[in-house]
């Protein structure tokens, strides 16, 4: 044992001092390490095994990864997995993103009345359960309602309507643009910090030398708030790589219509624990759990190494 | 320039007004609905209950299922239980990383950081293939443990941070006084973390209260489904059925939106405070 690092307080044998060290980290440790770090790594070991019909297992290389990409049992439902997830993410950083953006512009200008019952009303709905979200929104958009079509009506767009959530062609975009009318809190408010942490020099600087509260939250705040911008992306790409819950509630496991809303999430659902289509296979879900994990992985290592370094070279 | 300033602030309150509203609207409407009678859910959707068409038919119904009460107890004790272990182990294990300098200090903390940014979702098929060795399928110590495994990195990272606040001359006057590491921890540190915990346990609760994901892997059925996969596994059931759909929803909103209105200063406040870095 080194000493000196280790050593850490007078009076106390080594014997006692690693004692108490096991008592304060052990049950985080066990815990941590039994119910989160080993399934994550059991889970990448089992997606290089082939699981045989007699239920004994064979190494399989990436032969699972292969099949997953090439073989067109797998590989349709894949690429359209991975194609919808990749929309349902464009969607977030478009729309989402922008709108939580604009919001917390506006909530950080200074003397804003009503501020606090402004940011905490527009955040409620990321408080609720996704589950609950998907329902509402299904019985709003239902044709049976009629909630929707008589509010377009209202607004002479009566011609407009149409079953969103039914049709292959809109019903990703519906879905994609609910979760981003859910989560809109989440940029919000992490942005919203960001903007009240610059300091006010720079602003009364920028008001001074005459530009206006548009141009001087566009040239001189926007720039200041690149890094929260990009944990804010970071966030999304993981929470939409992810996503699983608002699919599964609003269009069941087989992400209907025709897998028209069919995401990682949902496809990793139905290999796994099969469907009426199939039966559940722990070899390919574990593969495309794995698959999952990269994509993932990717995502946060552009955010570690690229984004955030960067913005570290710039600021300030 | 007065009138413009004023034209311009009104601009913004109709802006955030016009926003609000969309937030709003749909969560209203489904709770308004929800006290109305079937014929009036249709006929007039957009306006609030009345005399005449005010009924409780619908939560009669969600209430007459005897099994949402106790889904309401299972959810109640999942998140009690997970915040109560994360918040104690995860501010012991904080205490020892931020007090203590030892050889694996910053490994350790890595180690931990994987799983703020990895999610745990992600190893499902061993998981539940290890929750079933361990007998616990259908159990909610099961979705305890997990959510748990699941708290407690962000919860370290928070307590930690919050450790290193406290003045070093506190710890070393207890330990000048005699005072064991063990009392120093639980009688002086563990009372001193009250608010960080507070903003742990906000973070903690609401992830794990609206989860539908584990529930539905580890205790789908036997009585110890969570509030949030009994009401989905409800509406799948009576989807035809509006007034019991409408009321089910605004049960599972209602306690939610009360929570939120008590805590959101504390949770808004947590949020702004430690999340960007």
């Amino acid at each position: 044992m080194a000493s000196g690092s280790d050593a850490g307080l007078i009076g106390v044998s080594s014997r006692k001092y690693l004692f108490m060290l096991a008592f304060f980290l052990l049950p985080a440790l066990l815990i941590y390490s039994l119910f989160s770090i080993y399934p994550l790594l059991a889970t990448i070991y089992k997606s290089l095994y082939l699981r045989q019909p007699d239920g004994s297992s064979v190494f399989n290389g990436l032969g699972n990864f292969h099949t997953l990409l090439t073989d067109t049992t797998w590989s349709v439902s894949f690429w359209n997995a991975m194609k919808n997830n990749f929309m349902f993410f464009i969607i977030h950083m478009c729309v989402q993103n922008p709108i939580g953006i604009a919001l917390a512009g506006l909530l950080s200008l200074p003397q804003l009345r009503f501020r606090a019952a402004y940011r905490t009303l527009i955040f409620m709905p990321t408080m609720l359960s996704v589950v609950i979200i998907g329902f509402t929104w299904q019985l709003i958009l239902s044709p049976l309602w009629g909630i929707s079509r008589t509010l377009l009506q209202g607004v002479g767009l009566g011609a407009w309507f149409a079953p969103w959530l039914g049709q292959e062609s809109t019903a990703l975009i519906t879905v994609s643009l609910i979760s981003v009318w859910q989560f809109v809190g989440i940029p919000m408010i992490l942005i919203y910090t960001a903007l009240l942490a610059i300091p006010d020099e720079l602003v009364d600087a920028a008001t001074v030398d005459g530009l206006n509260q548009f141009q001087t939250f566009f040239w001189v705040k926007l720039p200041l708030i690149l890094p929260a911008i990009g944990l804010v992306s970071v966030l999304t790409f993981v929470n939409n790589f992810n996503a699983f819950d608002l699919i599964y509630a609003m269009k069941g496991a087989l992400a209907g219509p025709n897998f028209a809303t069919d995401i990682m999430g949902t496809l990793f659902y139905r290999t796994f624990f099969g469907n009426q289509l199939q039966l559940g296979d722990i070899s390919m879900g574990s593969t495309i759990a794995t698959m999952m994990f990269l994509i993932i992985l990717i995502g946060v290592m552009i955010y570690l190494f690229l984004i955030q370094r960067r913005i570290q070279r710039y600021s300030f | 320039m007065i009138m413009h300033k004023r034209a311009s602030a009104l601009a913004v309150h109709t802006i955030l007004t016009l926003y609000t509203v969309l937030a709003l609207a749909p969560i209203i409407l489904v709770i308004m609905n929800s006290f109305k009678e079937r014929k009036a859910i249709f006929a007039s959707p957009l306006k609030p209950p009345t005399a005449e068409t005010f009924s409780l038919i619908g939560y009669e119904k969600v209430f007459g299922d005897a099994s949402i009460v106790s889904y309401y107890f299972n959810s109640i004790a999942v998140t009690g239980g997970t915040i109560f272990f994360t918040l104690l182990f995860g501010s012991m294990a904080a205490w020892a990383l931020a007090e203590y300098k030892f050889r694996w200090n910053t490994l350790l903390a890595l180690y931990l950081s994987i799983g703020i940014m990895v999610p745990i979702r992600l190893g499902s098929v061993a998981l539940i293939q290890l929750v079933a060795q361990l007998n616990l399928i259908n159990t909610l110590s099961a979705l305890v443990l997990v959510y748990v495994a699941q708290n407690l990195p962000l919860a370290v990272f928070i307590l930690s941070e919050f450790i290193n606040q406290i003045p070093k001359d506190l710890r070393e006057a207890a330990r000048c006084d005699g005072l064991s590491e063990y009392n120093i921890f639980f009688h002086i540190i563990l009372p001193l973390l009250r608010p960080a915990m507070a903003t742990v346990a906000v973070f903690t609760m609401i992830p794990v209260w609206n989860d539908l994901w584990f529930p539905l892997l580890l205790a789908p059925t036997g009585g110890k489904q969570t509030i949030t996969l009994g009401i989905q596994q409800f509406l799948g059931q009576y989807i035809t059925d509006w007034n019991s759909v409408l009321s089910a929803l605004s049960t599972a909103i209602i306690p939610v939106l009360v929570l939120y209105v008590v805590f959101s200063r504390q949770l808004i406040r947590g949020l702004t405070s430690g999340a960007v870095k």
